[in-house]
This record gives C-alpha cells, structure tokens and sequence, in this order.
C-alpha cells in the first residue's frame, strides 16, 4: 500500500519483487490525486446499517464497534462512513471499494489457510481507530467521497475473485468492522460457489455483529497492536480489552485465528509485555494460534522512530516460543528463517517461505511427515 | 514565525495604523490589529454582539438591507473605524478571500445567505475581485442545502465545497490531530473569514467558531472523542488556519440552544444579532454564555449538566495554545 514516503510506482515494485507480480489485471488500487479526489462523491448511495439503535430527536447510537458512537442527524460516526440521516443510519460504503488487489494469502500475512494460495483482496474508505503508524492511512483515514472508489456489489467481487483463481476474499487494508454489511454479504455470495472468506481487522468489534460474522467466515486475522492499554489509548485511539474479548469469541466459535503483532521500538518491545501477551495467547486461546511478529517501517505519524531492529524481532519470537506458542513467526524480513513452520513434535521445517513465496510444502494430511504431529490450520 | 512576522509588517505598511495600540499576547488571527487600548482599557479583547430589533421582514426572513446595517454597526464597535476603512485595512485588493459557512444543518440554521452577501458587498467594495472571494464548505451539498448557489469560475463570487479541490498531500499535525486541509485554505486562499452560526453541539456543547474550522480538515469525525477536548483547540492552531484568519463573524440571526448540530426549530430563538470579534477563543466563550443564558432561562441543564461543557474553549486559551481568552474578566463585550 502507498506509504509516507514510499511512491506508488516504488511500492508496486517493490510487492512485486517480493510476492511475484500477482497484481490483478482487472483492478488497480485507486489511490487519488487531489484533483481526481474532487470528483467523487459517493454520497448519494447509501444502505441501511445494521447494527444501531434509534434513540430520541433523530439521534442513532450505532452498535457496531466498541465506541458505540451516539450520532445526531446528518453526522457520521468516528469512521466517517457512516451517515444518520434523519434518524436512519446508512453505510455509505456498500458495494464501493476502493482498493482491490490479487494478493498471495501470505500477505495478509496467513500461514495456516491454503498456502501458496491467492486471495481476492478489496478495501473500502474508513476506520473505527486512528493508528498513528498506519500504513494503509490515505484510505483508512478518509471518507469515502474523498476517495475514487469502483461500483464493486458483492456477487462482482465473488465473480472476479473466481475470474482470478481465488481460494479466498480477503476484506484487508482498511477496517473492515466500518463495513460490515458488505463484507457479510460478499462472504454470504461467495459461500454458494465454495470461494472461502478471511477477515484481517483490528478486532475492534462488538459481541453481536462478530458473532453474526462467524457465521460467514472461514478465517480471521487479528492486529493485535500491544498488550497495553496505554499503547491503545496513545497510538491507536482505541482500547485493548475489547480486542481481547473478540480473540475469546473467535476461539470460542472455533473460527481459524492468526495474531500479527507489529513491533513497534520503544512503544510495545517490552519483553515483559510480550512475555504476558504470549502466556495469556496460550491460556486464553491455546498453543496452535500462530503469532507474527512484524517489522515496524516508519510512516504516516510515527516517521521519528527507527524500524524495528531485526534482533527485536527475533527475540519477540523465541519470547513466544519459550512461552509455549507452537507457531511464532517473524513478519516483513524475506529470508529470515523465523518465515518458516517448523513442527512443534520433531523441529522439522515444514514450509519454508520467503516473503509472501512458498518455496516448499511437505505438510501432507494436516500432518508432519517425518513425526506425523497434528498441524493446525486449514490446508487444504 | 518568519511569515507572520512579514505578515504584519506588511499590513502595517499597506494599512497604516488605522487601529493604534497595544497587542495582545494571545490575540488571535489579525497580527498587528487589535483593538486601541483608550477604548479597551485593560481588557485584552473585544466582543461585539450586535442586535437589530428590525432585522426581519414581514415574512420572517432576515433582510438583505439591515443585515448589512448590522454588519457594519458590529464591525464599526469592533474596530472603533468607520466600515470602508475596516476592508480596506483587512484585504488587499489582491487577496483571495474564503469565506467558511457552516451549512450542515441545512436551510433552517445555516450561515445566512443574506449576512454572506453582506461581506461579499465590502469585500468588493474594499477592491477585492469577486472571483477572488471564495464561499465555501465541507461539500457542495451542504452548500445546496442551505441555500448557496455552486459557481467555479472566473465572472462571479464562487461558490463550492472541498470535495472539489480535494485535499493537500501533506499531514497537518499539532497536538493530538493529524489532517489533511482542504486545498481552499492551504492552496487557494490568501486571507479567511470564519463565518459560523451560533448553536448547541450533541457533543462538542457548542458550535461557534472554533468548530467552524473542523470543515477544513479531512477527518473532522475522529475529534469528536473526550467532547472534543482538545481536539477542536488543536484543529484551531494549524498555521494555515491561524494566519489567514483576519475575522470572525458568526450569525447569530437564528440561534439554537438545544439539539444541535441539526436544526431542530422547537429549539431555535429569533436572536436577530451578530457576534463578532477577531479573538476567536473569547468570541466562542461569549456564544458560550448566550447559550447558557438561553438555556437558564428555557429551564434547561447547563452544558456542564449535560455533560457537554465546551472545555475545549479553555483549553484553546491555556498556554500551550494561546489563541486568545476565555477569561470573561478580559474580554469587553460591547451589546449594540
Ligand atoms: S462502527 Fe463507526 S459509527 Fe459505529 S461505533 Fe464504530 S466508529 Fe462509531
């Protein structure tokens, strides 16, 4: 995605380098210029939301997110894409995506859902928090009349997510918890032809609306920022305990779960941090739940830092490892070993990757073939 | 620094002194303008709210004429001049001018198209272009909504909203906010008037005119958190903002106590008065105690009781921003 200082030209490079030139050729990202920015309104469309309540004087209060914004008539929400309108509350991002890529399942990053397999990925506008190390800011932060965006309803996405050998519908880049309606209703569509769906957010989430998601998804991916509810408050503009709560249900329905943990310096490298973060993953959530710690890059609000130093992330993963996680994983170093699986039974390496690339694949059966361990995820 | 500081010797030069005396520390927007210290004693800034008892005419609506009367007779108490020096001493002939309305809630309590018409009268008359005057908000629609007629171009006034010039590239930062600006200040721009209505605000507690600005950022829907403290302060302190500001004039014509931002007519009053001042904090602390005042005597919960107490107007005046006062002590609130 377009970083502060990275070009679009540079990025595409760049991914393409790295995870094979896997760019749809249907779709392009469609980041705007100021001028083209003007152009675009796409106000004009709305559809009801689904999880709010109507209070007194046209006031909504939207039951979507934790924030449970109260919102009078004709204002929106914290997410800026959604819009009371004489005390109806409308998603103005249903069927309108802005961003829309063929991206290795890898990427997301998601190592224990059909490797080596391609996701239809797709954003919209919008964000119920305010990461200051965004790095998908130019969408997440803006609201959608601010940003081109392609007529894209869901049965299109299921059309073209097939047309381009998809396993999965990957609903990434932005938040996808701002759009909901559309994101479930694209994972209904696609369910019929057996194209499989995968969540990547931020968990911030209520109880109701993940639930009725669940019901719809095959796999999640969890940003899990820090294990701090000060790191929360001052980065994220947001609140750790209901994120947890979301990785509880998740376990609880039985929905195939990875953690992403970006590591930021300074801000949550705490080794004691990380070492209770990884003791409650394995008591809360069990030892299968794959971890990847990533590589912190400058951008957006936090260009004064440094990038994560790559010995931090390693002592992240063992932090993991001797903490009882099966699978801990370096993210955003190519070539590191802590990219591949090993096997949690014999030590064997299972698949090794670089990047977003799967070089080798000897699971067989869910299973390792030298000590035949019980691999979890869904491979196949 | 280096730009306001040849800001204000360059109106100095062009202007002259019309308006001798001491300047504020924490003035607000109009370097080397403020009000004479004979007639402002120690008080440190001047709120003027100016009324008509003859404002409307038979059909309710405010008329064209006496707005302008208003207009004037506000702007004349604030600076102690007589209006065509006023213009001339704020806009040079070679100034683009934006105009920022507040038309969200639509034509019921929006900026007055009449009071609009009234600046734009002065404007030109003080020498700027009319294509050189720029009405503007959030969007198009809002404008439409409240009455504007759209227009970009070069033989009249223009009239549009953001979403047609977009956003600058770069983030804008100050404290907790991190935006991008519309390109109508950053870009277009060489001078602003803030032209706010005076309402009740669901959580901010008040709309003047500091939250008249959060239509120049992006993202103004991620400021709302902890009533907008201090967010609607830090919006205020973006240069751009801050140094082309040279006025405020918020309409108070319909004015609404409860229930806002939207407009909801069972709490609107006929206020048939101007505010008007170049202090921003001390012009938002005085619409303040309108609304307060209004609700005291509608037997409504004070904002504080309701939660809603506008605190980001003293946060606006603590030292780390210093845009003006909010100490009723210090500000000479001039009724006329
Ligand atoms: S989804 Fe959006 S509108 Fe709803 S509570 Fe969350 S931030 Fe607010």
């Amino acid at each position: 995605m377009i970083m502060k200082n990275l070009s679009r030209r540079q990025y595409i490079k760049t991914t393409c380098a790295a995870g094979g030139c896997l760019l749809a050729a249907p779709l392009m990202q469609k980041f705007l210029t100021s001028n083209a920015r003007a152009q675009s309104s796409g106000l004009e469309d709305k559809t009801e939301a689904r999880y709010y309540q109507k209070l007194d004087n046209r006031k909504i209060k939207c039951q979507l997110c934790p924030r449970e914004c109260v919102i009078d008539d004709l204002e929106r929400g914290y997410c800026g894409v959604r819009e009371n309108e004489g005390g109806v509350y409308y998603t103005l991002v249903y069927g309108k995506a802005c961003s829309a890529h063929v991206d290795p399942v890898e990427k997301k990053p998601m190592f224990h859902f059909f490797p080596g397999s391609l996701a239809f990925s797709y954003a919209t506008a919008g964000c119920n928090v305010m990461c200051k190390f965004c790095q998908n800011w130019e969408i997440s932060q803006s609201r959608p009349e601010q940003i081109e965006s392609l007529d894209l309803p869901p049965q299109k996405i299921v059309t073209l997510a097939r047309h381009n050998h998809c396993v999965s519908i990957a609903y990434t880049y932005n938040e996808p918890v701002v759009f909901t309606e559309y994101l479930y209703d694209t994972a209904v569509a696609g369910r019929k032809p057996g194209v499989k769906s995968i969540m990547i957010s931020n968990g911030y989430i209520q109880k109701q609306p993940m639930s009725d998601l669940c019901q719809v998804l095959d796999a999640v991916k969890i940003d899990l920022k820090a294990f701090s509810e000060r790191f929360y408050t001052e980065l994220v503009a947001g609140h750790l305990r209901p994120v947890l709560d979301t990785l509880v249900l998740l376990r609880k329905k039985n929905m195939w779960t990875e953690i992403v943990y970006l590591v930021i310096p300074g801000q949550n490298d705490d080794r004691r941090e990380l070492k209770e973060m990884c003791k409650w993953i394995v008591t809360e959530l069990g030892p299968d739940v794959p971890v990847h710690f990533s590589r912190f890059h400058p951008q957006y609000r936090l260009t004064n830092l440094p990038a994560t130093p790559l010995e931090t992330l390693k002592t992240a993963r063992q932090i993991g490892l001797d903490n009882g996680l099966h699978y801990v994983y370096t993210g955003n170093i190519p070539g590191d070993p802590g990219e591949n699986t090993y096997c949690p039974g014999c030590g064997a390496v299972l698949v090794r990757r670089i990047g977003f690339r799967i070089l080798e694949n000897k699971i067989s059966d869910s299973k390792c073939p030298t000590c035949n361990y019980k691999i979890a995820g869904i491979w196949k | 620094m280096e730009k306001r500081r040849q800001f204000i010797k360059k109106t100095m030069l062009v202007g002259g002194a019309l308006l001798l005396g001491r300047r504020s520390a924490t003035a607000y927007a109009v370097p080397g303008l403020t009000i004479p210290s004979n007639t402002a004693g120690q008080k440190q800034s001047r709120v003027v709210i100016a009324h008509r008892n003859d404002l409307r005419t038979s059909q309710n609506l405010p008329d064209e004429a006496a707005v302008q009367k208003l207009l004037d007779t506000a702007l004349e108490n604030l600076f102690q001049q007589n209006s065509q020096n006023i213009w001339r001493y704020l806009f040079k002939p070679e100034d683009i001018v934006g105009l920022k309305v507040n038309c969200l809630a639509g034509k019921g309590l929006s900026t007055r198209p009449e009071l609009v018409n009234a600046v734009v009268e002065r404007l030109i008359a003080a020498g700027v272009n009319k294509s050189n005057i720029i009405i503007w908000d959030r969007h198009d629609n809002d404008l439409l909504r409240a009455g504007y007629t759209l227009y970009q171009g070069r033989q009249k006034v223009q009239c549009f909203g953001n979403n047609r010039v977009g956003f600058s590239q770069d983030i804008a930062e100050y404290g907790q906010i991190g935006s991008l600006l519309t390109r109508i200040v950053t870009e277009m721009c060489t001078a602003l008037i803030n032209l706010p209505i005076l309402k009740d605000h669901g959580i901010v507690g008040l709309s003047a005119g500091m939250k008249n600005n959060f239509g120049v950022i992006n993202n103004p829907n991620k400021y709302h958190d902890n009533i907008g403290d201090p967010f609607v302060a830090d919006v205020n302190m973006l240069p751009p903002i801050r140094n082309k500001t040279r006025l405020i004039i918020c309409d108070a014509i319909t004015a609404q106590y409860e229930g806002g931002p939207p407009f909801m007519p069972q709490w609107c009053w006929n206020m048939d008065s101007l505010v008007v001042a170049t202090d921003i904090v001390a012009l938002d602390q005085v619409c303040w105690d309108i609304v307060e005042t209004k609700r005291k005597a509608e037997k409504l919960f004070s904002l504080k009781q309701a939660g809603r107490e506008p605190r980001y107007i003293a946060t606006a005046a603590d030292q780390t921003h210093r845009l003006g006062t909010n100490d009723l002590e210090k500000i000479e609130c001039v009724r006329v």
